[in-house]
């Protein structure tokens, strides 16, 4: 694989993460999540060396990346806000919650801020439905959320609700 | 059961805190911490308490929870702040702390001990048996309740096939959502020819709303490495995997502490227990998707490719991952089978009913009192769990539906609630046991939203394989949010229904082919809320949002002012104890005013 002098650094910091599995398909899932809980996004380069480590095409490497919901292929903000929608916050109104993180921040689910602050992303369940609806940010929970909380919690992390 | 399951002999106090995932997130861990710093503190201790984290305990609603042994003392929601007093009074005085004590509802009696609650007194524990108990960390704990004790029976005085015939006599089913006999799958992967077999323990829990597997996980890894090495050892395989979710966390890494402690006390690895057999375990992180629950699915994630189902024309049990024979159970399916082995199968199958046999563990949650996991034997009526042990719908209101099996089952009407509840019982009213959620419903709940809810959930798990379900879903969804924002056409009913047919019939696996199944028991079940919401343009729940419009009715407002205090956007204006008006063009209908007037003065136009 060619590499240029920029992406050497970059290749090097990735290379002892995958390298520290065997080359096999069966650890592609593994790598890609460290790389996911480390640098928060899977990048391009990355992919590529993951390929030729396990001997597998790119193509087949990007369509795992993009099958499984664990990972993102750009970088995630800084705060990260993960709605729970399973079916027990769902019912206790996490739409409105949605709804709200919308109006303040402008994003909706999926979406980063331009400023690469704020990213927010529903969950399927987070099994803590006794706290529904729940809201985490960056590992923190916030159980039985109200609408009128969000704006405390945006605060808390030192962002600005847009006047809406 | 018949057969004791042991109890642990505690000689010196001790003090559990459940550090389960509900408790963890409503500050038990800081509630544990507090303890060890605490106990620390003190110097007058005759014998210093013994302080251990738990898993769920299963009663999220009151967590984090703390129980004292040998007393059987239960406190609940306990905050750091509460320690001091439980160290002095409980643990040093021998008295009690009324006020963190559980007080039934009904009789206003503190109970000092959750066993006698209604949510724990008619529970059946058999998979949770250790949940809570012990600490998952520690395999000393697991092996002081007779863990590991099933291994060595079975190594050593039974042969492999004696295994599967116990199992097969105890007429244990998967406990994921088929309710396949797991002795039959056992029986098939043992005979099929070939090496290596392999074991998988399904993780992969994705049904939103249920918790079950993770709590087993979290509570007693060792249960479920227990039961995989027994099935191992009945099969003739050698090497197992665990599939979990990535995103439980905790899950995995006590999974991870479980295996290498088990490796070192000789469980697990080369010559278990100087029998010869050898079987090792290792545990694959998911990727997050749903289907991947589907073995096939499931398989081609190990394998490290996208997790897309294949047909079963051969089962895994004969080809299976690397197209070997492959044994793939449950979590939950895994944690009986060290109490069939150890306590033999006759006492499991004393319990249930005669199709289905044993204990089901369910995620009770949505509009209930008592949120939690419940263990109750098969054949207990919804019923019975909903109001005797869930303590009935949340704030009195009207139950409406019971949502089970997650987005591939359906929605009971409450003229079904006293069915016993059993793999059959459950198919046969268009729902299905699936992996355990009860999402209970109330008449604030839309049906239609609900059956939106699910397809569109399915809409982004679908794998996109097969035309039916990937285009199918996309149609369901398409026709009932056309109905949930008040633009449903007369024919939709209809094309629902044909839709669904068509997607039962032609999917390739299971995920399409009971995707349908919300929207069908919806309309089995709630056709007029469907009709209102296309003839009348109304949500009777007041729940769909172009449908609805909130208004207080002024012969029945007090002014207290709830309503005002919780609008997120201020449009509810009005004095103290003078009638309150909603402000349309500033309402988001978010329903909070509708659900919390303890008046019923909200109404919808």
């Amino acid at each position: 694989m060619q590499i240029n002098p920029q992406e050497y650094a970059e290749a090097s910091r990735y290379e002892s993460l995958i390298k520290s599995y065997p080359g096999r398909p069966q650890y592609i899932l593994a790598i890609m999540q460290d790389l996911q809980k480390q640098y928060n996004y899977l990048p391009r380069l990355a992919l590529t060396m993951i390929s030729s480590h396990v001997g597998v095409p790119v193509s087949k490497i990007y369509a795992m990346a993009s099958f499984y919901k664990a990972f993102s292929l750009t970088p995630k903000g800084r705060f990260v806000f993960r709605v729970c929608d399973g079916t027990a916050c769902h019912i206790k109104g996490s739409e409105t919650l949605l709804d709200q993180l919308y109006q303040h921040l402008g994003i909706k689910a999926g979406q980063t801020t331009e400023d690469g602050q704020f990213s927010l992303e529903t969950v399927n369940c987070l099994g803590a439905c006794a706290l529904a609806p729940v809201v985490v940010v960056n590992g923190k929970v916030y159980g039985k959320v109200k609408p009128g909380d969000l704006e405390e919690i945006i605060r808390e992390c030192g962002g600005q609700c847009h006047v809406s | 059961m018949s057969a004791k399951i042991k109890e642990n002999n505690y000689d010196q106090q001790t003090v559990l805190v459940c550090c389960g995932t509900g408790c963890t997130a409503n500050g038990g861990r800081k509630v544990y911490e507090a303890f060890v710093e605490k106990v620390k503190d003190h110097t007058e201790w005759k014998v210093q308490p013994i302080l251990k984290s738990t898993g769920c305990n299963g009663w999220c609603e009151k967590g984090p929870l703390v129980r004292i042994m040998p007393r059987d003392i239960t406190y609940c929601s306990v905050t750091p702040k509460d320690v001091d007093e439980i160290i002095n009074k409980t643990l040093l005085e021998g008295s009690l702390v009324k006020r963190l004590l559980y007080r039934d509802p009904v009789t206003k009696e503190h109970l000092s001990s959750h066993h006698q609650t209604d949510f724990y007194r008619k529970q059946h524990k058999v998979a949770l048996r250790n949940i809570g108990e012990i600490d998952p960390g520690r395999i000393e704990d697991y092996i002081e309740r007779g863990g590991y004790q099933a291994l060595a029976l079975a190594l050593h005085n039974m042969s492999g096939q004696e295994v599967i015939d116990a199992v097969k006599a105890s007429g244990l089913r998967g406990r994921g959502g088929g309710g396949f006999p797991t002795g039959v799958k056992w029986q098939s992967c043992k005979d099929a020819p070939g090496q290596p077999k392999y074991i998988i323990c399904n993780g992969d829990e994705g049904d939103p709303g249920a918790f079950m597997d993770r709590s087993i996980m979290e509570g007693d890894p060792h249960t479920v490495i227990e039961g995989m090495i027994l099935g191992a050892y009945a099969v003739g395989a050698s090497q197992g995997f665990i599939y979990v979710r990535d995103e439980y966390d905790l899950a995995v890494q006590y999974l991870g502490k479980a295996i290498e402690d088990a490796r070192s006390h000789g469980y697990l690895g080369p010559n278990i227990l100087n029998s010869g057999f050898s079987f090792d375990i290792e545990i694959v992180r998911g990727g997050g998707a749903f289907v991947c629950g589907e073995e096939t699915a499931l398989i081609a994630s190990i394998e490290g490719r996208t997790g897309e189902p294949k047909d079963k024309y051969i089962f895994p049990s004969e080809k299976g991952l690397w197209g070997q024979p492959t044994v793939i159970n449950n979590v939950e399916t895994w944690a009986n089978v060290p109490v069939i082995i150890l306590h033999g199968a006759d006492s499991f199958a004393s319990i249930g009913t005669s199709g289905s046999k044993g204990t089901k563990v369910f995620s009770l949650v949505g509009k209930v009192v008592n949120t939690g996991l419940v263990e109750v034997p098969m054949g207990t009526t919804l019923r019975e769990i909903i109001f005797e042990i869930g303590g009935g719908v949340l704030k009195k209101r009207k139950f409406k539906a019971v949502q089970t099996g997650g987005p591939s089952g359906g929605c009971i009407p409450e003229e079904l609630l006293d069915l016993p509840i059993d793999f059959d019982s459950l198919t046969q009213a268009g729902s299905m046991m699936g992996s355990g959620g009860l999402i209970v419903m109330d008449d604030h709940t839309c049906m239609v939203e609900v059956a939106r809810y699910y397809v569109n959930f399915l809409a982004g798990e679908s794998c996109g394989k097969c035309t039916p379900c990937r285009e199918g879903i996309r149609a369901l969804l398409e026709i009932l949010t056309r109905i949930c924002n008040g633009e449903g056409r007369p024919e939709d009913v209809e094309m629902l229904e044909e839709i669904s047919t068509t997607m039962q019939e032609a999917s390739l696996c299971a995920l399409g082919r009971t995707a349908p199944n919300p929207v069908l028991s919806t309309l089995r079940y709630f056709r007029d809320e469907y009709l209102a919401h296309i003839e009348q343009h109304k949500c009777p729940a007041g729940v769909c949002r172009n449908l609805t419009t909130f208004y207080i009715d002024a012969d029945a407002c007090t002014g207290c002012g709830l309503c005002k205090k919780q609008c997120s956007v201020d449009a509810i204006q009005g004095e103290k104890k003078e009638t309150h008006v909603i402000d349309e063009s500033l309402c988001i209908r978010c329903g909070e005013c509708f659900r919390n007037c303890a008046f019923n003065a909200v109404k919808i136009r």
